[in-house]
């Protein structure tokens, strides 16, 4: 899951600045998850914006924004109402927007920032974070991954901030460590410790140059098929 | 002589810390060093401290080497990747800086500009052992050196903790941080004696010298903000009371006594002082000669 949250609607009046009239787009997955652009957002936005004097020419929540060949098929009955619109307002995931201006021939605007989780990927919240580091050491810190629970994904141990067991950043964050060392020593590993780990490789951190910009599904394999014939 | 000598040799050493200013004016570092040159053995140039942007701790170690004070050049991890960290390393050996403090730093967010990315690339850890592949004449990833350092590695361990959790990662980390090639240690303040006597007894198996924190008081407010706000620091009620007692115009005499009475005790259980005076650089001849070294 990705989570996003609405920009404040002055930034959003701002990006429509000198347009009339505006199509609003949400998304049935992550965004309605997040509350910054299911059904319900997007009937608020368009009191909003029409409160403003803006003219909605209509709206539209489809199931996955990211899905380019999706976003197009679910709005082939409503071309004529975007193309009435100045521009689009997308109200979903940096991924969305993105999808949704490469999909239509039209002005974008974002409505969302994407807030970065942390490493959280799950669809139920928990606590567990995963830094997508692509060198697990979650064998030598019993199951708690320095990289998210550490604020400064330190791998060597404590740095000596953390006061009654609580980050210095905040009081309301645990120090990862100190959750660490408590696991280990309920699960008798404290030997872990002594471990002597590289620091991290910050090349297996990046994203692989294949995973970069490019989608794996095969819907957008099809689209791309279909755009060629 | 050097630390180095001092420490190896076995005598007991003294060090104290002063930190660049925000610009370009040095007048106070000149001051500093002046008044520190031939007080104490070394004297640590920290880097940034608390996240707060300032003139640079290579360039103030540098002014300090040519200036005849010893520094202890304070390397932190949070604003340089292992590039950079090792480009800076090179450099403080080729202008003449022997001793090398390694830590990991303060969160960007607690200082003056919140925004910066922390970097943390590598660690105190793995800064040493950046720093002792230096000295063998290779680079972290196993390039060889025109020309290598002799660095004088330390890095700092914390005496006080609050939970088992944190004495138990703080020893364990002392363990990595000797493995990856410390060679002395200077811990946070310390107020208590007989917690540091038992740190140092758990400690004192590792062979490597520590060299005890001092912070000395200035008033009963400090102490307390101490107690509260900053990790690792325990200053005793009854040192709180006596600061709070002490008339006004005694007070600073009051905190360098403490200050002093704690070196005298420590002198016998560890290896060396190292006198953070936070302001009070320019009395820190003050407190070496109370406490009678």
């Amino acid at each position: 899951m990705i989570v996003s949250e609405q920009k404040p609607l002055e930034e959003i009046l701002g990006y429509l600045e000198g347009e009339k009239s505006v199509f609003i787009l949400g998304c049935n997955g992550c965004a309605q998850s997040s509350g910054s652009g299911g059904p319900v957002q997007v009937t608020e936005m368009k009191q909003k914006l029409e409160e403003a004097g803006k003219k909605v020419t209509g709206t539209k929540v489809i199931d996955f924004l990211c899905e380019k060949a999706l976003v197009k098929s679910a709005l082939r009955g409503r071309i004529e109402e975007i193309k009435a619109a100045d521009s689009v307002l997308v109200l979903t995931c940096g991924i969305g927007i993105q999808a949704v201006a490469a999909a239509l021939n039209k002005v974008v605007h974002p409505g969302c920032n994407t807030v970065n989780m942390g490493g959280s990927r799950g669809e139920w919240e928990g606590s567990e974070r995963c830094g997508e580091c692509g060198q697990c050491l979650l064998e030598y810190t019993g199951g708690i991954c320095p990289v998210t629970a550490c604020t400064k994904s330190l791998v060597s141990g404590a740095c000596g901030g953390a006061s009654n067991g609580k980050c210095e950043i905040s009081p309301d964050r645990d120090c990862g460590w100190e959750l660490i060392y408590k696991r280990l020593k309920e699960r008798g590993r404290l030997d872990m410790l002594k471990v002597d780990l590289e620091a991290l490789d910050h090349g297996k951190l990046a994203p692989r140059p294949e995973m970069m910009s490019t989608s794996r599904y095969a819907l957008e394999q099809s689209d791309q098929e279909v755009k060629e014939q | 002589m050097s630390l180095q000598s001092k420490l190896e040799s076995g005598q007991f050493a003294i060090s104290c810390e002063f930190g660049p200013l925000k610009g370009t004016d040095t007048t106070e570092i000149k001051e500093n060093i002046e008044v520190l040159k031939g007080k104490v053995d070394a004297a640590n140039v920290t880097d940034q401290q608390s996240s707060v942007m300032r003139l640079g701790a290579l360039v103030t170690s540098y002014l300090a080497a040519s200036g005849g004070l010893e520094p202890i050049f304070q390397v932190t991890c949070r604003d340089r990747n292992r590039i950079a960290l090792q480009s800076d390393l090179l450099s403080a050996w080729v202008l003449g800086i022997r001793n090398v403090l390694a830590l990991t730093g303060d969160l960007p967010q607690l200082g003056d500009h919140p925004q910066a990315k922390g970097v943390f690339d590598l660690d105190s850890v793995t800064l040493l052992k950046a720093i002792s592949r230096l000295n063998e004449g290779y680079d972290i990833v196993g390039n060889e050196l025109q020309g290598k350092p002799a660095f004088f590695p330390g890095a700092v361990v914390k005496v006080d903790s609050d939970t088992e959790a944190s004495t138990e990662l703080q020893i364990a980390k002392m363990e990595r941080k000797i493995a990856a090639g410390a060679k002395f240690f200077q811990t946070q303040a310390v107020y208590d004696i007989d917690n540091f006597a038992k740190f140092m007894k758990r400690v004192e198996k590792f062979g490597v010298p520590v060299m005890a924190g001092v912070i000395p008081l200035k008033n009963a407010g400090m102490a307390r903000y101490m107690n509260s706000s900053v990790a690792g620091v325990y200053v005793p009620d009854e040192l709180i009371k006596k600061m709070a007692d002490a008339p006004k115009e005694e007070r600073a005499k009051t905190g360098i006594g403490i200050a002093a009475d704690f070196i005298k005790q420590a002198k016998s259980l560890c290896q060396g002082v190292h006198i953070m005076a936070i302001g009070w650089e320019k009395r820190v001849p003050e407190i070496i000669e109370a406490a009678g070294l």
